[in-house]
């Protein structure tokens, strides 16, 4: 073409970005890659080899081994020999080791950015401008958090030994997410990378040693879903965290239930882009480029749900489809490209199998381009003319596609938004800030973009609600993943009750009718249990719930729904107001302590007081846990609001039943949750025993109830109830690993202890903001400004 | 084949598309004007009837305005004869400006000559563009030097621009700057370069700005109304924004940034939304809007960025002289500097090129 042709036509250039280094890089590997374990690459000759492709063109990248057991075994085992050491440093010993991986990676920017475009087809410009910087940003923002860690978390430890693994969408990118603050609090690990993606991953390890990273904190190993499985419940490993699919999320909570391990999961969403008929709808458009069309759609929080206010649908969808003609797809080198390569064949036919069925059920669809030649390029695409029942409005697809469906009012975008089974983010486009800011708290959702999305900060948390899991990465709310409290310790059990007589002559006979929607209810299924007192005669007979009573409180809770709206103060005068009217009880509670827990005076006198006190505490909190304001680099605030879980049941520990049940029901209800409380079963009439002084105390009808029952059973009903959405238990290791196999069916935010495993009495232990932490979950509202 | 490189931060080296890497499938044209051909006469918008609904609901949110300017330079890639080609057509887009209080008839005299002949003859011989026969697209100058600019752009197409209405404050009775339109018709300008009141921007009064930039249009006849917004002292973006559509409703032939005095001239978000304000009057009216961009774009990738922004937001057509121009006075300094890199592969040096 002639100088003056090119004068004419004004194309922009088809640069490529060379490959060159990151091609010599792969040949000086021979094109193969083992396994990372305790600083040294481990190959074997006869292991199995997944072939790892440039998805826009097949091209063999390399070859990578699959790792054994062996190989498993043994870098877990590094890792746990690491261990030690890794915790024994202090903070600025591990800042260095950050800071370090944080330049390394800037110093090799290029390279990195090439190999992650070839391996997941991704266009260069998003791996070079947003993926490597954000990595590198996020080793840099947590070698300051480990340099920090002995002040701002002087009651934490490491947990020990971590099992990350990640998806394909972000290959580099989540590895920093995860490793980041795993190492920064001290713990070590073991990495998989996804299968399709390892080769940045193998890369980075290159650089571990450079780095300084002492041999075994660091190890990575390759394979798919079905090593992902075995590192997972791999009995050596304290930790999962896990990015990917809610399918395999399931499988892997489902695989760990029982195995004592904290969970972290980030899991698959259908997040919703609401505009509002006052919304800038150019900013909207660009918004869903960035939104949808990010990274092929192939993004977890891609805003895939467009949900537009009716009297502007069609002005909205006229602009998009004129915006979706100059998005230019191709070679995901070329500099000039905004949407590249799905990241596999089977990815490709997923998503056209999606759409091809779905579409069958209805819709319009719209496609820039209909030309698809080799590749996976699966073209922009939008779906309207369907509503919210449409398996494409349900589905995550993750891909380039788009559906959108009208609303009316707001309350009615609020409910179609939450009409999903995920919870991960959302953004609102209004420039009406009343109208923003009412509908952020209302969204289901981890993260909320006021006129933005997929906006990411180290220094913000990212994680779902609901089937999108749980847990949070980034920010200071992020590291208490890879936490735990110092101070527990451990408590023996009392001895059993001998129990002398099955009838008692003293009192009338009465029986502690359960607490649900604020009255005493009879057990529906009309059965009863006895309880005893210390001395072994029959205290009270206490209702035997069933699912039915489950039923009914959850119920209950659920339309206590306002309970979480309320403010802070309002919710601190109830609770106050229930410690003022416990303590008129003094005597009778002290008498009942002793006959009952066989404490005498003077211990029964400690705990009613440190029970009183407790409450006064949550009361205290109530106005006071109150998030905070991020420092991401852009003009605007991000706010990181702690929000009530919404219906916690509680699994209430066995001893010390009166302080033990007020440890738990205070700091949810002063977070704005709603408690269903299962009794503990020896001491069950305890708990029954405050629903008098509940009842008086001004507290709404659902916000707090009491069953009584077989625990197990109980929990887990309460498990696989879908309107629960949390569970905290304290309970024996079969009914804890039961409840958290159960809660795979919803992914519910659990906190799941062996019972025994702290005193109560003590507030350091029984008190404080580790409850308040899990009685909420962080949402980050994204706000940026400017006029 | 030489490279050149404005990005110098970018070293890697570009090679061209191998068949194989060609797996491009999409890169449709932007159909806002139905005709792709750069020579279609555009219809001259004649101005629609004032309407206040077609502005009260206008909000533009200037973080979303940021972060898609902030994408134009790094999405689209424009090199080597590419850039050369979107240089060449940029000079052709300049508007060789100067608005100073010491300009003198020689000054004039160089810029005229600058502007008939805005490459040496060497380099066009050595691009082999002589057929393009290149030249900026007008001079811009005060009133009193239209005379002198008249005499020195005789039998060229290069057009002669007039600032007008009392620029750049734009603060002289109504009467006066009435008059001024037509005394610069009088003297030849082609085109005129109005500044509206800002003071009924900030006052909200946008009818009086219509029944105003109304005026000016029915004083200038034939020659062609450019209208200044001044942006850097309409307070923010939505104002911007509503100026705009009151600007074109009245009957503007371009919208225009800024006079070069502000503080504040062109910048990329306000030349962004302004633009979408042309793009959504022409979905509602057919009729096309220019753009001039004035101020503070002294250098090539500036310039690059600018026609990325016209070319993604309102398609290639745009980028034509009736269309849309730079008001710039040392833009093609570096313009000729890059296109003499182009062709020699090494850097030239200023004093090497004739005087701006």
């Amino acid at each position: 073409m002639t100088l003056i042709e090119s004068f004419e036509k004004l194309d922009y250039s088809d640069a490529l970005e060379s490959s060159e280094e990151a091609q010599n890089w792969l040949d000086s590997h021979g094109r193969r890659f083992g396994q990372f374990i305790n600083g040294k690459f481990e190959s074997r000759s006869d292991a199995d080899l997944i072939a790892s492709l440039n998805p826009s063109n097949g091209d063999l990248l390399a070859n990578i081994e699959v790792a054994g057991p062996n190989q498993l075994k043994k870098a877990i085992t590094a890792a746990r020999n690491a261990l030690p050491a890794w915790q024994a440093m202090d903070g600025h010993g591990r800042a260095k080791v950050l800071y370090a991986l944080a330049r390394l990676l800037q110093k090799h920017t290029r390279i990195v950015s090439v190999l992650e475009t070839l391996d997941n087809g991704k266009p260069i410009r998003e791996s070079r401008d947003i993926d490597i910087p954000l990595a590198i940003r996020h080793f840099y923002h947590h070698a300051g958090w480990a340099q920090i860690q002995e002040r701002e978390f002087s009651e934490y430890k490491s947990i020990g030994v971590v099992a990350q693994i990640v998806p394909w969408n972000f290959p580099l990118l989540m590895l920093a997410w995860k490793i980041a603050p795993a190492i920064a609090m001290g713990n070590t690990l073991v990495f998989k990378p996804a299968e399709q993606t390892p080769i940045t991953a193998m890369f980075f390890a290159h650089l571990c040693e450079q780095a300084g990273v002492p041999d075994g904190v660091i190890n990575i190993v390759n394979g798919a879903g079905t090593t992902g499985a075995s590192l997972a419940a791999h009995e050596g490993v304290d930790k999962v965290a896990f990015t990917g699919s809610t399918s395999v999320g399931r499988a892997i909570r489902k695989a760990t239930a029982g195995q004592n391990k904290k969970l972290t999961l980030e899991l698959g969403g259908k997040s919703a882009f609401v505009v509002f008929e006052d919304a800038d709808l150019d900013a909207a458009v660009e918004g869903l480029v960035d939104s949808i069309w990010f990274n092929q759609g192939e993004v977890c929080c891609a805003g895939s749900r467009l949900l537009v206010q009716a009297q502007i649908a069609d002005k909205l969808h006229t602009k998009l489809k004129k915006r979706m003609q100059t998005l230019r797809q191709g070679t995901p080198l070329n500099k000039s490209v905004d949407i590249g390569s799905l990241v596999s064949q089977t990815q490709y036919q997923r998503v056209d199998e999606l759409v091809q069925n779905g579409i069958e059920q209805g819709g319009e669809l719209y496609q820039a381009s209909t030309t698809q030649p080799d590749g996976n390029y699966y073209p922009p695409t939008l779906i309207t003319e369907i509503d919210s029942s449409h398996p494409l409005a349900q589905e995550e697809i993750f891909g380039p596609v788009l559906v959108s469906m009208p609303f009316r009012t707001q309350s009615e975008a609020v409910t179609l938004a939450n009409n999903s089974r995920y919870g991960l983010a959302a953004s609102i486009w209004s420039e009406n800030i009343n109208r923003a800011m009412d509908v952020a708290p209302k969204i289901k959702a981890g993260v909320i973009w006021i006129n933005c999305h997929n906006q990411f900060d180290a220094s913000c948390g990212f994680g779902g609600v609901r089937e999108s899991g749980f847990g949070r990465e980034g920010g200071k709310e992020g590291l208490y993943e890879y936490l735990q409290p110092k101070l527990l310790k451990k408590v023996a059990k009392s001895k059993p009750i001998k129990v002398e007589r099955q009838s008692s002559k003293e009192n009338i006979d009465r029986t502690l009718k359960f607490y649900i929607g604020g009255r005493q209810v009879r057990p529906d299924g009309g059965h009863s249990i006895a309880t005893y007192k210390a001395n072994g005669s029959l205290a009270t007979w206490v209702g035997a719930g069933n699912r039915k009573d489950i039923r009914n409180a959850v119920s209950a809770a659920t339309k206590a729904s306002n309970w979480s709206n309320q403010n802070g103060h309002l919710r601190a005068q109830i609770i106050y107001f229930f410690a003022e009217n416990l303590a008129l009880r003094e005597d009778e509670w002290i008498k009942r302590l002793q006959e009952i827990c066989g404490l005498t005076k003077k211990q029964a006198k400690t705990e009613f007081n440190a029970s009183l006190s407790r409450i006064f505490s949550y009361a205290a909190w109530a106005d006071k846990y109150d998030g905070a304001v991020h420092n991401a680099p852009y003009r605007g605030v991000t706010m990181a609001l702690p929000e009530a879980i919404g219906v916690l049941a509680q699994i209430a520990p066995e001893e010390k039943p009166l302080i033990s049940t007020i440890s738990l029901i205070a700091p949810a209800i002063a977070m704005g949750n709603r408690v269903v409380l299962i009794a503990s079963e020896r001491y069950a009439s305890i708990a029954l025993e405050l629903v008098q002084t509940l009842e008086t105390s001004d507290i709404p009808a659902g916000v707090v109830n009491i069953l009584t029952g077989n625990k197990t059973d109980l929990a887990e009903q309460l498990a696989g109830h879908a309107e629960v959405d949390g569970i905290w238990c304290w309970a024996e290791p079969e009914t804890v690993a039961q409840v958290e196999a159960t809660s795979a069916i919803d992914l519910k935010r659990l906190w799941v202890h062996i019972d025994g495993d702290r005193d109560w009495l003590d507030s350091q232990q029984g008190e404080g903001l580790e409850f308040l932490r899990n009685a909420t979950e962080v949402k980050n509202i994204w706000t940026p400004y400017g006029d | 084949m030489n490279t050149n490189k404005l990005n110098t931060k970018s070293s890697v080296i570009d090679k061209e598309l191998t068949e194989h890497d060609k797996k491009i499938i999409s890169y449709p044209k932007m159909n806002l004007v139905d005709s792709s051909d750069a020579d279609s006469k555009i219809k001259r918008n004649p101005g629609i009837d004032f309407n206040i609904d077609r502005i009260s609901n206008i909000t533009v949110n200037r973080s979303a305005v940021e972060r898609r300017c902030a994408s134009y330079a790094v999405r689209r890639s424009i090199k080597k004869q590419q850039q050369a080609a979107w240089l060449l057509k940029a000079i052709s887009l300049i508007d060789l400006t100067t608005l100073s209080g010491d300009d003198t008839e020689s000054r004039v005299k160089r810029l005229c000559g600058k502007s008939r002949r805005p490459l040496s003859p060497q380099l066009i011989k050595s691009l082999d563009i002589e057929s393009l026969n290149l030249s900026v697209a007008a001079v811009c100058v005060y009133h009193d030097m239209l005379k002198t600019t008249y005499q020195a752009l005789k039998d060229s197409k290069v057009k002669l621009a007039a600032v007008s209405t009392g620029f750049p404050a734009g603060l002289s009775p109504l009467p006066l700057r009435l008059q001024e339109i037509e005394y610069s018709l009088a003297s030849g300008a082609d085109e005129i370069d109005i500044v509206i009141s800002r003071r009924h921007v900030l006052e909200g009064k946008w009818r009086e700005l219509y029944e105003e930039v109304k005026a000016f249009r029915d004083s200038c006849g034939e020659a062609h109304m450019k209208t200044i917004l001044a942006t850097g002292e309409l307070g923010n973006l939505s104002n911007i924004a509503k100026a705009s559509q009151v600007c074109m409703m009245a009957g503007a032939d371009f919208i225009k940034t800024s006079t070069g005095k502000e503080p504040v001239n062109a910048t990329l978000p306000v030349s962004l939304v302004m633009t979408r304000m042309i793009r959504s009057y022409y979905e509602k009216t057919g009729y096309s809007i220019g753009f001039k961009a004035a101020g503070g774009i002294s250098d090539s990738k500036t310039a690059l960025t600018y026609m990325t922004m016209i070319k993604e937001e309102l398609g290639r057509r745009w980028l034509e002289p009736d269309l849309f121009r730079f008001g710039a006075s040392s833009l093609l300094g570096d313009i000729e500097r890059q296109l003499d890199h182009f062709a020699s592969g090494y850097y030239s040096a200023s004093y090497r090129h004739p005087l701006t």
